[in-house]
């Protein structure tokens, strides 16, 4: 019995030092935050309809108006939207992600992949959901991670993950041609995408210098250098011009 | 006319001290290595229609989820609905394991090595150790296969014909190991074969017993030295284009990828060079060993033999310069299109002077219809229906509507399922006793027949209007397209016949693995006939005699004016016989 | 559901659908004749006590005759078949002014690039659209066929006309429609986990719906 007790003792103790040694320091309160807008200057380009006469089940959820190419998305307010903005170096070494809160999900609905864009961390499970209920493929043409190619033939949803940064896997459908959308696995959280108002916001951030990329399917990507202390907020835009 | 009694004249070996593994593990005794390939084929002719009732679900009821799928893992059938990727697995893996793992392997593997030292008279192979390679060879070719359908993104997925460039990029197929794995298979199944035809062709040109001439050898073993002839010519262009594909999978060669200067029309030539002599390797054996359970159930000498040996020698011949007729619409020049019709319309003819001279061997008999030879008329008829179809695919304008529609699926299956299989269940039946030394249920062997014979029909028959229909091969869901949606109720009524069909099947494994201890105890010669094989007892002894016997005649010699009995062993000696003139080979 | 063969939609559909009857009535025959043979045999010839077969090993007339029926029967035959081969298929089976489309196969579409209103392909009108076939009734057209990835090929049913698609291959399939209507055109090579679903609309108009299809398309693909 005593020696049970000592036993327990030390088991209480050695389990403390190693929950002590491990623990990581609590992030700062609330961290450095990156935002800005990206914007886009020169003509507006018209992008082509998608004629989706081949597939009924899709067009007609296009009751307003048909749909049409995703490739440059420019917003009213002339930025552009649909850019992936990431942290490309400058986090410390002993930097490691939290793990995450859940799945990201790819949705094909009306034959479009929801959202075009999308991060994800190394990891994480990427739900891909089909609301379509009609066969779709979804190829990752992935070069760092292990590439796939796998169907959903009714509505479902398939889980995959990547184990290595890849900034972008190209996916698409080859059922449907038209259908592509872009992910970039990351190994921190430290992304966004511009939405319908230009604008991205990198949260969190642990005091530094930073790279920050933003990158566009049709225009490139582009760098800034960014430092953030403490919990302040620093600005950078990005400017693509169209050709 | 003098009366002679039928019994054994012959002196079986029995002097054997062998272990228990290398008396039936690494066994160098053909009949021992004969039995090995039975028991494998047949298994993987239960995993090959396994696969296909997989496949028969889905185009009966595509997209519902299937009784018993849900053992399948998501990438296969996520809540048990075949996904497109695993249903395009499934044909793949059900034509490579039904060629390669079963109806070659049985007809070659088994009876080439089981019947061709007994029926030439010698007491081994030539080669014995390299006989037990061919099939160790043969098991790890299996074992691969079978592994690649459990890797990471499945096994292989082009069809078994594996057209590249598709099976050879991965991004294009969306399998990655699996072809690899596929590749590797069927080098070591070529390599299986190569070994075997070298040790069927050598012990057959020299190790016959005196008196057994060339036109004295009984049918079934010419068909399975044409066979062996048409194998060890044919399996290494095979092995050559498996490896230049695994070269394109694994090592960055492009020989099929047009994408880096590769030509995808080469993998077709090669494969069907081979392919093409292959499907006569996958029917002549059936052919020779129908040939001897007809003349038996007939009771008749075979009709025509020389014609029949010609004939075999003929489709043998022809079968090299046929191969094109399967690339008709590849593509390729149009003119090769004539010339393959020629030469296609032309090998009708040798098989249907086989499919007369059967009939000729049945007109004026005394049948009797044991389970053979019930199993072998239903091969003639079968095999006359998937001949006459094959017509149609010969003439290049029709072709263009029928390639690769349901009308080729119906004809493959009436010349491999139709012919091949069911003369393999009359020969299993047929030469069970001369290697468990018991016979199979009699009345089983009926029942399995008359349904199998039915379903069977109920199966495959229809398919031939699908094709008519314009329903295209290796379809996962045909009611995709409007032309096709009335045909599905066709579908459905094939599936169900063929899940019966299937069950069936069930009654000759049980038939076959209870009788192996419970069956009845077989006599030296049950079906009276004439082949050196029957002066054995059943089972056959290791080293089968101790000295081979003399034969004094053809193997066909039922009824004849010679003999009381209505049979005529080749090794019974009459008064009236001489001697052959060749003196025994020393230590023989 | 057809028992046999579906619309006759173009002009050679008759001449391959008269060849496939031809070949059934041959067939034909030589079916009767091998399987009421064998089920008389199996019934006039079954065991009886008493009854003794009859000793021969063959008899060389009859293999004389039937060798020699079925050799002139396949004969004649191939003759017959190679005539509408070369008609159909030959290198120079292409009528001179047939109507130019190109047809691009992809997994797992069919792009299809139409002339424009100058009847040319490989010019600036060219408009390409996915897994539809607009051709004009009466007229021959020539699909220039090509791929892009893996072997797929181009079947029309009620056209009968069947043609891979080979990567690094242009191959030219030709044909006429005579009926108006709608129908599909199906892949059928196996091309990976979509060619069930590599499916096309095909539309047989008159010259007047066609011209205006024609226009409408152009439009619409310009935009």
């Amino acid at each position: 019995m005593r020696k049970l007790g000592a036993v327990a003792a030390t088991g209480v103790v050695l389990a403390l030092g190693l929950a002590a040694w491990t623990r990581q320091p609590p992030p700062p309160a609330q961290g450095g935050t990156i935002s800005g807008k990206v914007k886009f200057t020169g003509a507006k380009p018209v992008m082509p309809k998608i004629d989706m006469t081949e597939e009924p089940k899709c067009k007609a959820k296009y009751t307003a108006a048909p749909p049409t190419d995703e490739a440059v998305i420019v917003n009213a307010n002339g930025t552009l939207a649909d850019v992936f903005v990431y942290v490309k170096s400058g986090l410390p070494a002993s930097y490691t992600a939290p793990a995450p809160a859940g799945p990201v999900t790819l949705d094909q609905d009306g034959c479009r992949y929801h959202p075009h864009v999308l991060g994800i961390l190394v990891g994480q499970a990427l739900a891909i959901k089909n609301s379509d209920g009609i066969l779709h493929n979804i190829k990752a043409k992935a070069k760092a991670n292990r590439p796939f190619n796998i169907s959903q033939p009714t509505v479902m949803t398939s889980s995959k993950t990547f184990d290595k940064p890849e900034v972008m896997v190209a996916l698409e459908c080859n059922v449907h041609g038209w259908m592509h959308a872009w992910l970039g696995v990351l190994p921190h959280p430290f992304f966004g995408v511009s939405g319908a108002d230009g604008s991205f916001t990198l949260k969190g951030l642990p005091p530094g210098t930073y790279t920050i990329e933003a990158w566009h399917e049709k225009y490139g990507a582009q760098t800034a250098t960014v430092t953030v202390a403490g919990s302040e907020t620093k600005t950078a835009d990005f400017n693509f011009a169209g050709k | 006319m003098t009366t002679v009694a039928a019994t054994a004249h012959t002196t079986p070996a029995h002097h054997d001290d062998r272990s228990f593994i290398r008396k039936y593990i690494f066994s160098t005794d053909h009949k021992i290595i004969g039995i090995q390939f039975l028991f494998v084929s047949l298994f993987f002719l239960l995993i090959g229609g396994l696969l296909a009732m997989q496949m028969r679900w889905q185009l009966a009821y595509p997209g519902q989820p299937m009784p018993g799928g849900g053992i399948l893992p998501e990438s296969m059938a996520p809540g048990g609905v075949i996904l497109p990727e695993y249903y395009i697995q499934l044909v793949t893996m059900h034509g490579t394991f039904m060629v390669f793992f079963a109806i070659m392997p049985l007809l070659v593997g088994v009876y080439a090595n089981f019947l061709i030292p007994l029926k030439i008279g010698t007491h081994d192979m030539a080669f014995p150790r390299i006989n037990m390679w061919s099939f160790w060879a043969f098991f790890a070719a299996g074992l691969v296969m079978l592994s690649s359908l459990f890797v990471p993104d499945g096994a292989a997925r082009a069809g078994w014909t594996m057209y590249a460039p598709l099976s050879a990029r991965h991004d294009y197929s969306g399998a990655s190991i699996g072809q690899e794995l596929w590749s590797v298979s069927i080098i070591l199944v070529g390599l299986s074969s190569i070994l075997g035809s070298l040790n069927y062709i050598t012990t057959i040109i020299n190790n016959r017993a005196p008196g057994m001439t060339w036109f004295r050898m009984p049918l079934s073993v010419w068909s399975l030295f044409i066979t062996a002839i048409l194998g060890l010519l044919a399996l290494p262009v095979l092995s050559g284009a498996a490896i230049m594909l695994l070269f394109d999978q694994i090592i960055g060669t492009h020989f099929f990828d047009p994408a880096a200067g590769g030509q995808a029309l080469l993998w077709q030539h090669l494969f069907w060079f081979f392919g093409h002599p292959e499907v006569y390797i996958l029917i002549l054996p059936a052919m020779g060993m129908v040939s001897d359970i007809v003349a038996n159930g007939s009771r008749k000498p075979i009709f025509g033999y020389h014609s029949m040996v010609f004939a075999i020698i003929a489709i043998a011949f022809l079968g090299w310069i046929v191969w094109g007729h399967h690339m008709f619409m590849s593509g390729m020049n149009p003119t090769l299109g004539s010339s393959f019709m020629v030469s296609t319309l032309v090998i009708a003819v040798p098989s249907a002077v086989k499919v007369f001279n059967w009939m000729g061997t049945m007109w004026r008999g005394n049948i009797q219809f044991h389970v053979p030879m019930l199993n072998a008329v239903a091969f003639v008829a079968m095999f006359a229906i998937g001949g006459l179809s094959g017509i149609y695919m010969a003439a290049t304008p029709v072709d263009m509507f029928i390639h690769d529609t349901y009308f080729i699926v119906a004809h493959l299956h009436y010349v491999l399922f139709g012919g091949s299989l069911f003369a393999l269940f009359g020969a299993i039946v047929y030469w069970y006793p001369k290697m468990f030394g018991r016979m199979m249920s009699e009345r089983w062997g009926k029942v399995h027949f008359w349904l199998t014979f039915v379903l069977y029909n109920c199966v495959f028959f229809p398919m031939h209007i699908l094709g008519m229909g314009g329903m295209m091969r290796r379809l996962y869901d045909p009611s995709q397209y409007t032309f096709l949606q009335p045909y599905q109720p066709m579908n459905v009524f094939i599936s169900i016949s063929a899940f019966l069909l299937f069950a069936t099947q069930v009654i000759f494994f049980v038939n076959f693995w209870w009788s192996l201890k419970k069956g009845k105890p077989a006599p030296q010669n049950p079906w009276n006939d004439n082949g050196l094989e029957w002066s054995l007892p059943s089972p056959a002894p290791h080293g089968n005699w101790e000295k081979v016997p003399t034969v004094y005649r053809g193997p066909y010699e039922f009824s004849s004016p010679q003999a009381a009995e209505d049979f005529l062993p080749q090794y019974t000696k009459l008064p009236t016989d001489r001697e052959p003139v060749r003196a025994p080979v020393a230590g023989h | 559901m057809h028992w046999w063969l579906p619309l006759k939609g173009s002009t050679f559909a008759g001449e391959v659908d008269g060849l496939f009857l031809a070949i059934t009535i041959i067939t034909g025959i030589a079916f009767v004749l091998v399987e009421v043979g064998l089920i008389w045999f199996i019934v006039k010839y079954r065991q009886r006590p008493g009854q003794k077969a009859f000793y021969t090993h063959g008899n060389n007339r009859a293999e004389v005759i039937w060798t020699t029926i079925p050799a002139v029967t396949m004969v004649a035959l191939g003759l017959i078949s190679n005539h509408y081969w070369v008609k159909i298929k030959g290198r120079h089976s292409v009528p001179a002014n047939a109507y130019p489309i190109a047809i691009h196969a992809k997994q797992f579409e069919w792009q299809v690039t139409y002339p424009g209103a100058d009847g040319q392909l490989g010019t600036p009108d060219d408009f390409t659209v996915r897994n539809q076939l607009h051709v004009p009734v009466g007229r021959p057209v020539v699909v220039h066929l090509s791929s892009e990835d893996v072997i797929h090929s181009f079947f029309v049913p009620v056209f009968r006309v069947k043609q891979d698609a080979v990567p690094g291959m242009e191959i030219n399939a030709w044909f006429q429609a005579t009926v108006p209507g709608t129908y599909e055109l199906g892949c059928a090579e196996l091309c990976g986990l979509g060619h069930y679903r590599m499916r096309a609309q095909v539309v047989v108009h008159s010259q007047e719906d066609y011209d205006a299809w024609m226009k409408q398309a152009a439009q619409e693909a310009s935009q």
